[in-house]
């Protein structure tokens, strides 16, 4: 037991003394979910636009106080010839140009029907589309409260309403997401380098000629680790609820135990990694692309599962991070407990099991 | 039972994928010997020491230190041995005392239980124990790495070539300790690729492409050295050696240092006529008869 806790101090020492290890650990949780909080994001505010109105009449003038009155739009400037609209968006900041048609209420009132051109720029093709989305929901809305009040015997009303997530707020997908994708990295790639660095250093001959048992050397690597991917977890919780606003719902304990069986699944994971690899190069590439690109790119954190092609399906279906992020999700949002996610916690454990049953198959107790 | 001898190893042999690294090893350790295995790079040394060591499986053969085999019986052997990688084996971002202290509660004690044993190789270094290993000399770190191997106090230490790269000065401090810990009683296995080590040692065996070509004292190896053996000198030494080559009568020549040593195919060189031979090219010649060093043996020996 001795030898076990002066290998953990040694351990600690390692992670300590380096100050890229720490930046990693403890930077990076922080950085990564302020990044994804504040700049990446679906959420559009203070879109600027410009208005162009030709006909300047009651309707018109109601419409534009209804837009602006919204948190999405500002009126950066208001046009009054067509050469003025080419000049608008060159000028770079402006997304968007709406443009009434002369004797706009007039028409509206003869015809029933007048016409609003949305001009959106799509140089940025998901914002335009947003926009654009916006400006005409809000038209609807006036025209349907305002102008149609029982002047028809018939209407379908879709209302909709949103769950769970009412202001449709992106840190409910993020939150989760990093969670996954910063304890993945700490926990696997980290133990798969420190363990790999052993071999590098040639520390790890050293260590063979001991009466350490390979079961010490794997178990005194992991636990400071076990350690530090927790407290990175709090940090992410407590930064999510504290500054986004992000609910918990569920019981704390019960999120905070799925937490800390996912970090054993990402340390079984990296354990397995090391095992096959005889260099930090190596350790650190195969993390890399075996583990942070899939948990971002298919474990639904960035793009919807949903929309992929069928193999990547099939891929994002066996990605561990998949499960853990729905399992969060659940637990926090929805406040569910086990009798909702134990498949996916369920699905947890056995890939632990797995991974460590190759790993200790795996591990040399010589050099070849 | 031949209890007297730790390590046994009988016709061992090492193949990587197509390359034979060891191709038939035969030798043996007694207890409390200083034995050395001496050879260039590439003689196969490593790869025995590993072997005995338990980090690599024999091809064939069978190894043994106190009668425990290396394949089946590692773990008895992992408690009961220092061991010195080539390498500088030590973790770098740790001081010489944490160093010193994570080893010895890796095999259950503690410096201080053991610092008898240390004291003479530690001392030298105790004055930058909170230095960091990594930022060590080159000497200071093989100290460390011996006080590391022989913190538990073990009943063998093998050192693979824990001299290469070492300063002059270091390396005879070395060898000190290595005698006083034999005089403790400890077995030790060396390797080097140091000739002039060879006479350190209580016996030696040269070892040359996996092979092991002669093994016993060094005196008696240098006595075996059949012929004699004279040292040249002149003011123009590469010119020397193409010059001498061309001699009909020399045999081999070999540089040593600022002397060639030189052979005879008849045995028997005679000064002046050497000297003439020598004269249009060369001034200041010297030729003295010497007795053969190891490093004499192991030239001869190879070209066998």
């Amino acid at each position: 037991m001795k030898r076990f806790l002066g290998f953990v101090k040694k351990e600690f020492n390692h992670i300590f003394r380096d100050y890229r290890t720490m930046l990693i650990l403890f930077g990076m949780p922080i950085a990564q979910i302020l990044i994804f909080g504040y700049v990446v994001s679906n959420e559009i505010k203070d879109i600027r636009i410009a208005i162009y109105d030709k006909s300047k009449d009651n309707v018109t003038q109601e419409i534009t106080n209804k837009l602006l009155a919204s948190d999405f739009f500002i009126l950066d400037r208001n046009i009054i010839n067509d050469s003025q609209i080419e000049e608008a968006f060159k000028s770079g900041n402006i997304r968007e140009v709406i443009i009434f048609e002369p004797h706009f209420a007039e028409k509206l009132e003869r015809e029933g029907k007048a016409g609003i051109q949305i001009l959106a720029d799509a140089s940025d093709a998901n914002t335009a589309n947003i926009v654009s989305n916006y400006t005409s929901a809000i038209v609807k809305t006036y025209m349907r409260n305002e102008l149609m009040k029982g002047s028809f015997p018939y209407e379908i009303e879709t209302k909709i309403q949103i769950l769970y997530n009412k202001e449709m707020k992106g840190v409910y997908m993020f939150v989760p997401g990093t969670m996954a994708l910063i304890l993945m990295l700490v926990s696997a790639m980290m133990t798969s380098i420190s363990i790999a660095r052993e071999k590098e250093m040639g520390t790890m001959e050293v260590l063979l000629v001991s009466p350490l048992r390979p079961l010490h050397i794997v178990l005194g690597k992991v636990i400071p680790y076990i350690g530090l991917a927790f407290v990175n977890a709090l940090v992410i919780i407590a930064l999510s609820y504290f500054v986004f606003g992000m609910p918990i719902h569920g019981s704390l304990t019960f999120l905070l135990i799925e937490t800390l069986l996912f970090i054993l699944m990402a340390l079984s994971l990296g354990i397995l990694i090391s095992t096959a690899s005889n260099n930090q190069m190596v350790a650190m590439f195969i993390s890399m692309f075996a583990l942070m690109l899939p948990t971002m790119l298919l474990s639904g954190f960035i793009f919807p599962i949903e929309n992929m092609p069928k193999v990547l399906q099939w891929l994002s279906a066996i990605m561990p991070a998949k499960y853990f992020i729905i399992i969060v999700k659940n637990i926090m949002i929805k406040g569910s407990g086990i009798a909702v996610v134990w498949k996916e916690t369920l699905y947890l454990i056995g890939l632990t099991i797995l991974f460590l049953a190759i790993s200790v198959k795996k591990f040399k107790v010589r050099l070849e | 039972m031949d209890n007297e001898y730790i390590i046994e190893v009988k016709d061992l042999k090492k193949s990587y994928d197509k390359v034979e690294a060891v191709k038939g090893v035969n030798f043996s350790v007694s207890k409390g010997e200083l034995f050395g295995l001496i050879g260039p790079d590439g003689a196969g040394k490593t790869s025995i020491f590993r072997i005995l060591t338990t980090l690599l499986y024999p091809s064939s053969g069978e190894a043994t230190i106190f009668g425990y085999n290396v394949v089946a019986d590692y773990k008895k052997i992992r408690n009961n041995i220092g061991y010195m990688p080539q390498r500088f084996s030590l973790y770098q971002d740790l001081s010489v005392i944490e160093n010193l202290e994570f080893f010895a509660q890796v095999f259950g004690t503690t410096v201080e239980q053991n610092y008898d044993l240390i004291k003479d190789i530690y001392s030298q270094i105790e004055p930058f124990k909170n230095r960091l290993a990594g930022k060590l000399s080159g000497g200071m770190k093989q100290k460390l790495a011996l006080s590391c191997a022989l913190i538990h106090s073990p009943d063998v230490l093998i050192l693979d070539e824990p001299t290469t790269g070492v300063d002059a000065v270091s390396r005879k401090e070395f060898w000190e300790m290595l005698i006083r810990l034999k005089q403790k009683g400890i077995t030790i296995l060396v390797s080097t690729p140091y000739m002039d080590e060879a006479n350190l040692c209580d016996r030696v065996g040269l070892i040359q492409d996996g092979k092991i070509m002669t093994i016993n004292t060094p005196h008696h190896i240098t006595a075996q050295f059949g012929r004699k053996l004279w040292e040249v000198k002149s003011d123009n030494i590469y010119r020397l050696i193409t010059d001498l080559k061309q001699i009909d009568f020399v045999d081999t020549v070999y540089p040593f240092g600022e002397f060639l040593h030189i052979t005879s195919k008849t045995n028997e060189i005679d000064d002046n006529k050497l000297k003439a031979l020598l004269q249009p090219n060369h001034t200041s010649i010297k030729l003295n008869q010497i007795n053969a060093n190891i490093e004499d043996c192991f030239m001869e020996l190879m070209n066998k």
